[in-house]
């Protein structure tokens, strides 16, 4: 398959276009460990993923871990519903990706890179393994990088199967080894036991590939886009109903009003910052800045015109969390179908007031007692719907019994 | 060599690409499961025997991947994405009733002879080209009911070149 067919629209200037991989990691390979930790932290580079750990911070606890053998796993299981980023990038800019491994592979004393590709982007391997084949060729990979003896790093690709949960890393680490994709217990943290047992650092697509960016152009080149709190750009997805759908980068700071009048989809009765797990604004959030210190994303932005039904997204949601929990624990294997069933209900019968108590009360469990970010933040679009649109589910039918679907 | 099941000396090449030990285990079922279009008991007892994993596990984790299946399915899987940015382009209903009507089956069937099964998939990543399905590993965007059509005929013809039909009469 050409891979280029599936593009889709680039609306932007990507910063990635202006960037080489390979000098950065060139200027990473004749610098030390240390020095390429401090550029990152300097950078305030965070990751990618949607929870925004510090990237450089991950390395260094993975750093003073001891022992001999050390992972860097590049997170592809990109499968928050209306993110494609990495799809992208993986398409246009591999290189970047493989070159930001080895970084951090030197960085952390690692030798071994794993790239988990979720089964959907199947279609991407044989053009991955290619960029990998040809870096061996050119000694940007394998045995004695760029000639130094003391410079392996080489990566190897492992295939998903088809498992949203596994883009949690600790999943994805079980998934590599050969198990259902379970959630693990921290702690100890994937950075001192991760695959196999060894120190591992789990990195998203997005946040390798500008690794090398930084060490080539610099932390200020980095830090001075975005704002001091959020430095950086992002690699946002935009779909939905606008007029141009695609990927747009942007610093952080910049507000949905701009976005929205950017891709064409001025007259959005709301949008979807962070995916399924993410959160409905509405227009009276327009002004809201996507940032660390606002509206956190994984770079998904669903957009929804004016003729859209928002239980339906809410249902379209919940459906996808009662499909893909992995049933390891309660409140997210059972809170998730309840609130599926819940939602349908509603859309025929309407909410009464005890209905609604009870469903907030299983929200705000579901909030604390699962296991892992699946479960954790489930709830999050059907409650920001709820609070700003529940005008459109039909009126309570008849007397109001609390017969709450979720007790 | 003697005596062996064609599933046995396919898992142990499997083995000798992949290493005898767990982490070989998702590889070599993938393998499988892309081989032949699903995980049949025989190879699944015979890679839990030969990777020393208990059957259960590998039963397990057969079943815990939804692009693994533990049930005969076609030759082409179609997996049509149904989260919300595909499912809310204009096309996707009429690709989705053409889908069903052309094969003559719903999601979670195979046609009666063998060469499509029809899924439903969450997110696939192709958001802004949506309606979008795969087929076994091949993306296909933008859809409509015509060009939706012309897919399905492009697998038939692909599976008659390999001939498919043949093997099963």
């Amino acid at each position: 398959m050409d891979v280029k067919s599936v593009r889709g629209l680039v609306g932007n200037k990507l910063s990635f276009e202006s960037v080489s991989a390979d000098n950065g990691l060139k200027r990473a390979a004749n610098m030390t460990a240390d020095e390429i930790i401090s550029q990152v932290i300097a950078s305030g580079l965070r990751g990618r993923g949607g929870a925004g750990f510090p990237t450089a911070k991950k390395w260094e606890f993975a750093r003073s871990e001891k022992g001999d053998s050390k992972y860097i796993v590049c997170n592809a299981d990109e499968g928050e519903p209306g993110t494609f980023k990495d799809r992208l990038i993986l398409t246009d800019f591999p290189d970047l990706v493989f070159a930001g491994m080895a970084i951090a592979g030197k960085a952390v004393g690692a030798e071994h890179g794993i790239l988990y590709l979720r089964a959907e982007y199947a279609w991407l391997r044989d053009h991955l393994e290619k960029v990998l084949e040809w870096r061996r060729s050119a000694k940007l990979l394998g045995k004695g990088l760029f000639n130094n003896k003391y410079f392996n790093f080489d990566i190897q690709i492992r295939m998903g199967s088809g498992a949203y949960i596994c883009g949690e890393e600790t999943a994805l680490l079980e998934s590599l080894e050969g198990r259902r994709g379970d959630a693990r217990n921290r702690i100890p943290f994937p950075v001192q036991a991760g695959f196999l047992g060894k120190p591992t650092v789990v990195n998203n697509v997005e946040t390798l590939a500008w690794v090398p960016c930084i060490i080539e152009k610099g932390p200020s080149w980095f830090s001075a886009m975005g704002t001091k709190k959020s430095p950086g750009a992002w690699l946002f997805s935009v779909s939905g109903d606008c007029k141009r759908p695609g990927i747009y980068e942007y610093p952080f700071g910049t507000s949905l009003h701009q976005l929205l009048e950017d891709v064409g989809g001025e007259d959005a009765k709301a949008v979807q910052v962070g995916g399924a797990s993410g959160l409905c604004v509405p227009p009276t959030g327009f002004s809201r800045t996507l940032s660390a210190g606002d509206l956190a994303t994984g770079g998904s932005i669903i957009i929804y015109g004016p003729e859209q039904d928002m239980f339906d997204v809410a249902e379209n949601f919940q459906h996808f969390f009662a499909d893909e929990s992995c049933g390891q624990c309660v409140p997210c294997r059972i809170g998730n179908v309840r609130l599926l069933d819940a939602i349908r209900k509603m859309r025929k019968a309407g909410l009464d007031a005890e209905t609604e108590r009870t469903l907030r009360q299983l929200t705000s469990t579901m909030r604390t007692a699962s296991k892992c970010g699946l479960g954790q933040s489930s709830t999050k679009a059907f409650l920001s719907i709820l609070d700003n649109f529940k005008n459109e589910l039909p009126p309570v039918v008849g007397e109001a019994k609390a017969t709450a679907a979720a007790e | 060599m003697e005596g062996q099941s064609p599933v046995q000396l396919e898992v142990e090449r499997l083995i000798r690409v992949h290493g005898r030990n767990r982490t070989a285990l998702m590889p070599i079922l993938q393998e499988l499961n892309r081989a032949h279009s699903y995980l049949s008991e025989e190879a699944m007892l015979c890679v839990s025997k030969e990777l020393g994993v208990p059957r259960a596990e590998v039963y397990g984790v057969a079943t815990f991947y939804s692009f693994l299946s533990v049930r005969p399915r076609g030759r082409f899987v179609i997996r049509m994405c149904r989260s919300i940015s595909c499912a809310k382009q204009g096309k996707f209903h009429p690709v989705t009733a053409a889908l069903m009507e052309e094969l003559g089956i719903s999601f979670g069937e195979t046609t009666p002879d063998g060469l499509f099964t029809l899924e439903k998939t969450n997110c696939m990543g192709m958001c802004d080209q949506g309606p979008a399905i795969l087929v076994n590993e091949d993306v296909h965007v933008k859809l409509t009911v015509a060009s939706v059509l012309e897919i399905i005929d492009d697998y038939r013809r692909k599976a008659k070149a390999e001939g498919f039909g043949k093997k099963i009469a």
